[in-house]
Parts: C-alpha cells; structure tokens; sequence
C-alpha cells in the first residue's frame, strides 16, 4: 500500500494545469459591450451611407456577431468562439422570428377590434345579407354559424376514428399492416387542404350527386383532421409506461379494458390538447370550404342543404371584393376567426392542466 | 408490450367468466381499431382513385402536352392547358419558404428548450403554439395588407446589390405580388409548425445524454450538436417534412399575394407567378366541366408531389430508426 502524501508536491506545470481547468472567460459585460460599440458603430455607418430604413440595425447585428466572435476567439478559444456565435445565432432566430408573428397578431386585433367594436353586437348577429360591398355594416353571424356546424361535424367523425386509430397502431398493430397504416397517417398528414377539398368534391358532390352543403365542407375536414388526431395521440400513447398496462394485465383485466380505462385516461391530457389542435386547425381552412360548400351571404342553419358560409370564407370574399369597406369587414372576421381559434387553444391548455395525472 | 389477450384464451389462472368477457370485448375493440387503421388506407387509395377518374376527361381532351404547357385555356375548342407555370411557383415558393423557415425554426425550438430561462421558456413555448394555428387565410390577409409594402426595400437592395445572381434581378422596377413575398409569408408561416414540432421532439432528449455532455465538458453548442442534433435528426425531418406539405399544398395566403400569371419567370421578386393550389382556388369558380376535370388534374399532380416528399422523408426516418424517440 503505498502512502500518499497529504501535501502533494506541485511542479509549476502542474499549478498551470490547474489554473487552466478553469480557462479563460470574457468577462460578464463583453456581450453587452460589443453590443453597444456594435449599435453605435452600425448607426453611424447607417446615418453616413445610403442605407435604407432599419437596416442599420441589421449592420450593428452582423458586427455585434463578428466583433464578439473574434474577442471570445482571442480569449477563450475556437470552442467556446463558436458556442457563442451559435448562441448569439439562436438568440436572433428568435427575435427575427418573432417580429412577424407579433405583427400577424397585432394587425389583426389594431385593424379589427375596430370593425367588430364599434357597433358592438351587430357584428356578431348580422348576416351580409343585402349590404353593399362598398357600405360599412353587415356581420359574420351567418360564417360563426357555419363554422361551428362544419367543425362539430367534422369532429364527431374524425375524432372517434382518430383515437381509435392511434390505438391500432400503438396497442395492436404489428406487421405490415401497421407499417402501411403508419405510413400513409404521415402521408396523410401531408395532403394539402386543397386536395381534400378536390377529393370531397369529386366523391361526395360530382360521383354520389349531393349538393354543396356544410356537410361536404365538413367530410373535407374530416381529412384533415385525422391525420393530426392520429398522430398526436399515437404519440402520447406511446408514452404512457408499459408498467401500467403489465400491472393492468397482471389484475386480469382484458386488453380493451386496459387501453379504455388505463392507456386511453392517462394521456388524456395529451390527447385533447391534439383534438384542440386539429379543431384549431380545420377551423380556419378555407380552401377546402371554397370547393364544398363555397360562400354565402346569408345565413343557413341547414349543414345538410345549400351553400354555408364560414369565418374563413367570410374573410376571403370580403378580400376579394376589394372595397374599403369591405377589407375592413375582413379584418373584423379575420379578428373573430382568430378569437374562436385562441378560445381552442386556452381551452385546450386549461383542460390538459385540469386532466394532467402529472407534470410532463 | 405484445403480450395480446389471445395468450390469455389458455390461462388456467384466469376464471371462465373474466376470459369470455375479456375475450369478445378484446375481439369487438380490435375490429373498431383495425377498422380505423384501415379507413386511414382506403381514404388514401380513394383520394388517389377518384382524383384519377376525374381528371381523365380533361387529359384526353387537352390538346398539348400536359407537363410542358404553361398555358390555361382547359374550356377552350380544342383545350389548350398545361401544368408547368404552376409546377414552377409552387416549387420556388416551398423552396424559398424551406430555406428560410427551417433553420430559423429549428433556431426557435433550440432556443426555447435550451437557452431560454425556464420561466419565460413555457411562455414562448405557448405563443409558438398558439401561432401554429394563425390560419392560412389571415397570413394572407397580412402578407397582401402589412408585409408586401414592407418588403419593398428588401426586394430592390436584393435588386441592387444581388442583381448579379440572375433570380434576384428585377427588370421591372416592381416588387410587388412576386414569388419571393408568396416564399417570405409561406415561411413565416410554416415557420411555427417548424418550430412547434421540432421543440417536442427536442424536449423528448433524455436529460441523461444533455447531461452527460455537459459533465463531459462540452459547450452548450457542442451538446446541442453531439447529443440534442443526432437523437432528434427523424423528429427534425419530420418537422420539415410537415413545413414543406403546408408551403407545398398552401392555398389562400398564396391566392391573395401572387398576381396568378401562367408564366415561368425566374426573376423571383417580379410580380407573377402561379402554384397548383391557388390556381385550383381561383379558377375553380369560372371553370367548365373540362376545366373543372382540368383542375382535378392539377390537384392530382400536388397530390403526387405531396406523396412523394413525404415518401422521401419516410425514407430518410426510417434509416435512423435506431434514434427513434419512442419508448
């Protein structure tokens, strides 16, 4: 057994290892350092040549990016030189990401809060019928109705054959059965609305002979939203423990008990955030509506009989006409298209967070 | 995990009663399921079969060669239309969309699952979320009201000082209604399906691997790519995959922007400009019997494209299967 000294001796080379574990850093304000000689720098650049608008700004990013690269290269190495670019990267992926999806937002509610506002309730309970496209008035009652039929349809139909999809494929596909059904969700998920419509049409409207109705519109929803139902609830399925389905199994309970009052229950949570999701979803295609049930201007409470109209119809006619009036009608719809999706999705985090048997 | 009720017909443990219950119930469930399963394959093979019925008519009455047209006149004696012009833009729109949503996308999920503080983390995380949903019609209504005079500036600096690459040259002096606002406002679009799907599929890296590297002395970036990049590369191309069916099949935001010429012009910040989608939407309405099937055809031929692409990425997934974030 040999005996180890309580003091170890230290060579000076390995005093400069262990001062070295710790590296060289910048210090704490070299990022805002840089940022501030890169802002100033980028202005006066800006202000002295024929650079247009904000684009100043992005000269001061790209020497914010370069400036602090080279010091951290300098200081602190090639790794930790790239680690800060990556991050400084993903940093503006953010900020330039953002800056149009709050614009989205904030046009929709500055432009139409003021449309739906103004005469408070007649927006929401009249129709277009007889308003001139050129004159202010009129209202999305006839496209909230619509909506909310051809969506309720579609996902009374979709949903069941979503879930019990997913379950097939988690539960008790094997095989190349499975395989085919698993590809062809992930094929399905990629049909563009455009091609559902088309498919609606060509089998409900040209080949068994119905009419354009709510009820097309909501059969091509239908295809949309299975897919999504499919393949978020096969996903939360999958991560439901096996130890609860064994110890199911182990209490004799049958297979379809276990799935419909273990499996099924626990990613509740997940499962109605991605019922959410594909409502939210269908409920603001108009593609799809524009082949099937096309537009309306007034109101039609029959889903079975007759053209419909919908929010998101509602706003590309509005559009289409072109008038001022008439764009900012679409607005005001685009506003209550918006609110009825965010109403889902609020709905849809509140109802996971009520459900959840735990923390993700 | 396969353990199936069927194994449990011969269970001497299992009492007669229980196992008859288990068992028909088990049998009726697996129908419902299987039949689900199923109805997935024949609503693929119908959409597939009666878009080709449909599209015949208009295939034996056109007049010219259906890929190399780039002309529209399906009701005219004799037809005359073609898909090029549309296969055209709806190309370069997804392509410009793909390569500026992608990687900011997947900068946007690496950032809310790696580097924002963990509070506002959840937050950013439901705006994405929430943005997923915008629907397409209001982006429309955006990219035409709000982004298509703010990209002027950018269009002609492209112009200016990018002129030399032959796409950014713009021979018109106009830089409004062109390819390049269609691709901008399709990835903005795709942008949060991007960015959503990918950030799953990030939170989905075992804390064990991003850990590990960090323990092992990586930087936060060389974890990202040593252990968040390899277990999360299906998930990414899925979310890609996912991005590039909406810009591809995009409809409304597309109809709204592009001023539909049935052209091919590769000077992308020019107006012009047309894709399947769209061109379906806005002819739909005026269209004759042959102009309807005409339609049909084209839907046919996105249809295909769609499959393809999707296909691919399958293809891609399932070589890296050993990566699969499944349990």
């Amino acid at each position: 057994m040999t005996v180890i000294s309580p003091e170890p001796t230290r060579s000076p080379e390995s005093r400069s290892i262990s001062e070295s574990l710790a590296g060289k850093k910048l210090p704490r304000w070299a990022p805002l350092a840089t940022a501030v000689a890169a802002v100033v720098i980028g202005y006066g650049i800006g202000a002295a040549g024929s650079i247009f608008g904000l684009a100043w700004f992005v000269v001061a990013a790209l020497l914010f990016l370069i400036g602090q690269t080279a010091w951290s290269f300098a200081v602190e190495g090639r790794r930790h030189a790239i680690d800060r670019l990556a991050t400084t990267l993903i940093y503006t992926c953010f900020i330039v990401a953002l800056a149009p999806l709050l614009s989205v937002l904030l046009s929709v509610i500055t432009k139409g809060a003021g449309v739906v506002f103004t005469d408070f309730p007649s927006f929401f309970t009249e129709t277009m019928r007889n308003v001139s496209p050129r004159k202010p008035g009129g209202g999305v009652a006839h496209a909230i109705v619509g909506t909310i039929e051809e969506v309720a349809i579609s996902a009374v139909i979709a949903v069941p054959i979503g879930i019990m999809a997913a379950v097939y494929l988690v539960e008790y596909g094997r095989g190349r059965m499975a395989k085919w059904v698993s590809f062809f969700v992930d094929v399905m998920t990629g049909v563009p609305s455009i091609v559902a419509g088309l498919f609606i049409y060509t089998f409900w409207i040209l080949v068994l002979g119905f009419d354009r109705s709510g009820f097309a519109a909501a059969l091509s929803l239908v295809i949309l939203m299975i897919p999504v139902i499919v393949r978020t609830t096969e996903e939360m399925l999958k991560i439901v423990p096996n130890d609860l389905r064994e110890a199911s199994y182990a209490l004799g309970i049958p297979k379809w008990k276990t799935i419909v009052r273990i499996v099924l229950p626990t990613a509740l949570s997940g499962i109605i955030t991605g019922v959410m999701l594909a409502v939210a979803r269908v409920a603001g295609e108009t593609a799809p509506l524009l082949l099937t049930t096309f537009l309306s201007q007034s109101m039609n409470w029959n889903p079975f009989s007759g053209p419909q109209a919908a929010l998101p119809t509602f706003v590309w006619d509005q559009i289409s006409n072109g008038t001022d009036a008439s764009v900012a009608r679409a607005w005001g719809g685009a506003f209550v298209l918006i609110l009825f999706v965010m109403i889902f999705y609020i709905g849809a985090r509140l109802l996971a967070r009520v459900f959840a048997p735990k923390a993700r | 995990m396969s353990n199936t009720a069927t194994e449990n017909e011969h269970d001497p443990l299992i009492p007669h009663g229980h196992q008859q219950t288990g068992r028909v119930g088990d049998r009726i469930f697996r129908g419902f399921a299987s039949g689900a399963g199923i109805f997935v394959l024949v609503i693929m093979g119908a959409i597939g079969a009666f878009l080709i019925w449909k599209s015949i008519p208009s295939l034996q009455a056109d007049s010219t060669n259906f890929f190399t047209t780039t002309e529209w006149f399906p009701d005219d004696n004799p037809a005359v239309f073609g898909i090029a012009a549309l296969l055209f833009g709806t190309v370069i729109s997804a392509t410009i969309a793909m390569v500026l949503a992608v990687p900011v996308g997947i900068g946007i999920a690496l950032f809310i699952a790696f580097y924002a503080p963990r509070p506002v983390a959840s937050t950013l995380a439901f705006i994405t979320d929430l943005l997923a949903a915008v629907p397409s019609i209001i982006f429309g209504l955006w990219g035409l009201a709000v982004l298509m005079p703010n990209m002027q500036g950018t269009a002609q600096w492209l112009n200016d000082y990018l002129g030399w690459i032959p796409i950014f040259d713009n021979t018109l002096g106009i830089y409004s209604k062109s390819l390049f606002i269609a691709g901008v406002v399709l990835a903005i679009m795709v942008l949060p399906t991007v960015s959503a799907v990918t950030r799953e599929v990030f939170i989905q890296v075992p804390s064990e691997h991003v850990e590990g590297a960090l323990a092992l002395g990586a930087t936060r970036w060389e974890m990202v790519r040593m252990a968040v990049f390899p277990f999360s590369l299906p998930g990414m191309i899925s979310a890609a995959m996912l991005g590039l069916g909406r810009a591809l099949g995009e409809t409304i935001a597309v109809a709204l922007i592009l001023s539909a010429a049935f052209t091919i012009n590769w000077h992308i910040t020019e107006p012009g400009g047309n894709s399947f989608a769209a061109n379906i939407a806005l002819k739909w309405n005026e269209a004759g019997p042959i102009g309807l099937s005409a339609l049909i055809a084209s839907g046919l031929v996105l249809f295909l494209i769609t499959l393809v692409v999707n296909m691919l990425a399958r293809w891609i997934v399932s070589r890296r299967k050993d990566f699969s974030g499944a349990n």
